[in-house]
């Protein structure tokens, strides 16, 4: 590796100020500290300092979420030979050609949210930031498969900017990149995000058995079509249509694995998020009321986006709650967002979404009270003196 | 027997290369030097030029707030060098020993003395600066009377010297001699710390005057502001004081022969050198007689005081005026491919995505690469579980650089020092200068305050 490395050196004053490619600084620094975590030594505070970085800490959770993109690959396919009546397809052409309607999302989010983040790098004069590397991936798993290429680019622009650099890039937001993309697509398009069609590959553009139907769970219950609704089993395995990262509550059980055991992921949002859900689930279910009201608890935990939506967005560290205490408030208010959304508003069947961008917006005040406590129980030392 | 204060957050970072338990004589050292850097918060006001002869305990320089702080020469000889910075700063003092003249302050009971009477003795004898004051971490204010006093009795910090190693090796008459010293400047009480299993030296044990106080748990339990989170925080208004256990010594060396006499032990340790043991020195002697000969192949920083607070010195430099140790550590300036993405069975770390956490027990060589780029804080929960105080760090990060005073008073900034953060700084990803921002937190309190 010493010759790359020596090929790198040498071509680094070009880029540097003055140099004939000083504008692409920033896009040289990201692939050159991608090969080589530098030589940069420390010149103020601790002289040692831990080997983890922005990079490994980003790579932990995009690590998490393979997982749930190889089934969520798995899984377009089968939802697509069960919409068009194929029988004769094995699991390896299922999976391949889910994974190459998927492919084509994550190259244009990539390429789209990274190109900013290049541009927006070089502005500053910062290095480029790792954030995006989950941000990018988490977008086509949350997206339905069919949506148009230059939708995703435009929704990815708008979290990106709007989101994000606004205010300062990673680690400034306010709510999660990931989910203003979604929400600002479910809004501006919202034919293409809702309805029995967009969660599987090729319905849009017309075609599919007659009187086939591709409703998400969550659209059979808010419909009282508990009569067609998949097995508990199947939910939690995730056979069934939806966003590519979403359907497999097991594949992303995986995933919530390796972030708690890594410590990148917060188990107390993991934690409070479940049981807050479940807790207004079984509320509901002591109320009595409609048939939705009075189905099991647990089925919240495995439909739609809530399992994904408590693994991999309500923890980013950034739109959550930063104090322990909060966290555990944060999440919990969003898990029971989440059932609240589902089972009470007329014109959405998920919740998850909006759940966790309304208590994206309100962790700093929860972080606010949790703060001020931390105030006032050092004030009263004084009183007691 | 006292009780036993358990705490359970912090860090020991496992590195290479300890000090073993052999106490070599002090060597012949010609140069010293007395560094300003030592000592924020003051302005240097010299009161020698180059040439001067100096006496061991001769005046070299005095604070421009309080002139009554006065800074001595640590031996006799003659000013060789006045060392100044950027805008004529002073940087260093620089002394060519010669001979063995020391200024004679006259040995007293320290107990027969009133209060005025010891605290002039300490000004005068140069001997103030050992004492620190909470809030700020800075030399104590001579018109201050704290409500209480703090000693640590044992060092958490990484390869840090074993202190009752130390203390069975020092004079303890002093030690309780130093204490009395202390006693007559508080009318509140002296605390001195202990790990859990307290205290093998019998001098160490059987002090009077004071308090003890038992710790049990990683770094930072020995930082002495950890220690008073937990027995008595600082509010504010309040004043405590803190002293080096090995200057409570001093002070009794003083009060008992009459001489300015900072001799103490240090350890030697660190991957970068060969012979690792303890040494006699005196704090701003040149560490290059020690040093000599000693150094491991390759490139190695000289760190005066531990890895994670201690400030860099060249070869030939001197030994910090507050350090307890020498450490010496190899530089890592050497690019790693795609070392971010490398299991880590070799690479300690705090976090769990090394797979180093498996191997509990193994030491590790650590150098100064920094591993990794500078970026906005962005994971949460984790700066809290090395800092074992009931402090929210980020949020008081987040208030110093928004310069928001009262925000920072709230948060806890007169409890903190920098030492307190250095390991949050240690497990940042985002690599920020923690303990830089914390100090330039405490600068902006001083200037308010005044």
């Amino acid at each position: 590796m010493n010759f790359l490395l020596k090929r790198m050196k040498k071509i680094e004053p070009l880029f540097e100020k003055g140099g004939r490619f000083e504008k692409l600084h920033s896009v040289y620094d990201g692939f050159a500290t991608f090969l080589f975590v530098p030589d940069k030594v420390t010149t103020r505070g601790a002289h040692i300092r831990d080997h983890m970085d922005m990079k490994r800490t980003m790579t932990v959770v995009i690590l998490a979420l393979m997982p749930a993109l190889l089934f969520g690959s798995y899984n377009i396919g089968l939802q697509h030979t069960r919409a068009f009546g194929i029988v004769d397809w094995t699991l390896i052409q299922m999976f391949w050609f889910g994974f190459l309607k998927l492919l084509p999302l994550i190259i244009v989010s990539y390429m789209v949210g990274l190109g900013i983040e290049f541009v927006a790098a070089q502005i500053r004069g910062h290095e480029i930031n790792e954030g995006y590397l989950v941000t990018g991936m988490l977008i086509p798993l949350i997206m339905p498969i069919d949506v148009p290429l230059w939708m995703l680019a435009v929704s990815v622009a708008f979290a990106v900017i709007i989101g994000k650099e606004i205010f300062g890039g990673t680690g400034m937001n306010i709510l999660n990149p990931a989910l203003t993309a979604r929400a600002f697509l479910f809004f501006s398009y919202p034919g293409w995000m809702t309805g029995d069609k967009v969660w599987i590959e090729g319905l849009m553009s017309g075609g599919g058995l007659d009187g086939f139907s591709g409703e998400t769970p969550l659209a059979l219950a808010k419909m009282d079509g508990f009569d067609q609704m998949p097995s508990a089993m199947e939910m939690f395995i995730g056979t069934i249509p939806g966003s590519a990262g979403e359907t497999s509550t097991a594949a992303i059980l995986i995933g919530a694995f390796i972030l708690l055991l890594t410590g990148v992921g917060s188990w107390r949002i993991m934690l409070s998020m479940t049981l807050g859900a479940l807790g207004m689930g079984l509320l509901l279910n002591a109320t009595g009321g409609n048939e939705y009201t009075q189905m099991p608890a647990y089925y919240h935990l495995i439909m739609g986006g809530f399992a994904f939506g408590t693994v991999f967005m309500a923890t980013d560290p950034v739109s959550a709650a930063q104090t322990n205490t909060g966290k555990y408030i944060y999440g919990a208010l969003a898990g029971i967002l989440v059932v609240i959304i589902r089972v009470f508003n007329p014109a959405y069947p998920e919740g998850t979404m909006l759940a966790i961008l309304l208590m994206n917006v309100f962790a700093p005040l929860i972080d606010h009270y949790v703060v001020n406590a931390n105030i006032r129980r050092r004030l009263k030392r004084v009183q007691r003196a | 027997m006292s009780t036993l204060i358990r705490l359970r957050k912090g860090l020991n970072i496992r590195l290479a290369g300890k000090a073993e338990k052999i106490l070599l004589p002090e060597v012949a050292v010609t140069r010293f030097g007395v560094r300003f850097a030592d000592f924020p918060g003051l302005v240097a006001r010299l009161e020698v030029q180059e040439g001067s002869p100096v006496k061991a305990g001769s005046v070299l320089f005095h604070d421009k707030a309080f002139p009554e702080i006065k800074f001595v020469s640590p031996v006799s000889g003659v000013v060789r060098e006045i060392v100044r910075g950027d805008k004529r700063i002073l940087l260093e003092v620089v002394i060519d020993q010669e001979g063995t003249e020391k200024v004679d302050f006259g040995a007293a009971d320290p107990l027969r003395l009133t209060r005025e009477e010891v605290r002039s003795r300490l000004l005068s004898s140069g001997m103030w600066p050992v004492l620190r004051q909470r809030p700020y971490h800075i030399v104590a204010r001579p018109d201050s009377v704290p409500k209480a006093i703090f000693i640590s009795a044992f060092d958490t910090a990484p390869l840090a010297p074993d202190l009752d190693f130390v203390m069975a090796n020092t004079h303890g008459n002093y030690l309780q001699t130093g204490i009395n010293v202390l006693s007559r400047l508080t009318d509140g009480k002296i605390h001195v710390s202990h790990d859990a299993e307290g205290s093998r030296v019998a001098g160490l044990n059987n002090l009077q005057n004071a308090e003890f106080h038992r710790f049990t748990g990683p770094h930072p339990a020995g930082n002495v502001g950890v220690q008073i989170h937990h027995i008595d925080p600082v509010a504010k208004g309040e004043v405590v004081w803190t002293v080096d256990i090995q200057d409570v010594v001093a002070l009794g060396r003083l009060f008992t022969t009459g001489f300015y006499d900072r001799e103490r032990i240090i350890a030697l340790a660190g991957s970068g050198v060969i012979h690792r043991k303890y040494h006699r020195i005196k704090p701003g002697a040149s560490v290059s007689a020690i040093l000599k000969a000693n150094f491991q192949e390759g490139k190695q920083r000289v760190i005066s005081g531990n890895v994670l607070t201690g400030k860099r010195i060249t070869p030939d430099g001197s030994l910090g005026f507050y350090d307890n140790m020498l450490t010496v550590v190899p530089e890592g300036d050497t690019s790693e491919f795609f070392g971010w993405a490398t299991p880590g069975l070799n690479k300690f770390s705090y976090w769990r995505t090394f797979l180093s956490k498996l191997l509990p027990g193994k030491e590790y060589d650590l150098n100064t690469n920094l591993h990794g780029g500078r970026r906005a804080f962005v994971v949460t929960g984790h700066y809290e579980n090395v800092l074992p105080m009931d402090i929210y760090p980020v949020h008081l990060l987040k208030a110093i650089m928004a310069g928001d005073i009262e925000l920072m008073e709230n948060l806890g900034i007169y409890e903190v020092a920098e030492e307190d953060f250095a390991l949050c700084e240690f497990i940042d990803p985002s690599k920020t200068e923690i303990q830089e921002i914390i100090r330039s937190g405490i600068n902006m309190m001083i200037k308010e305050m005044n």
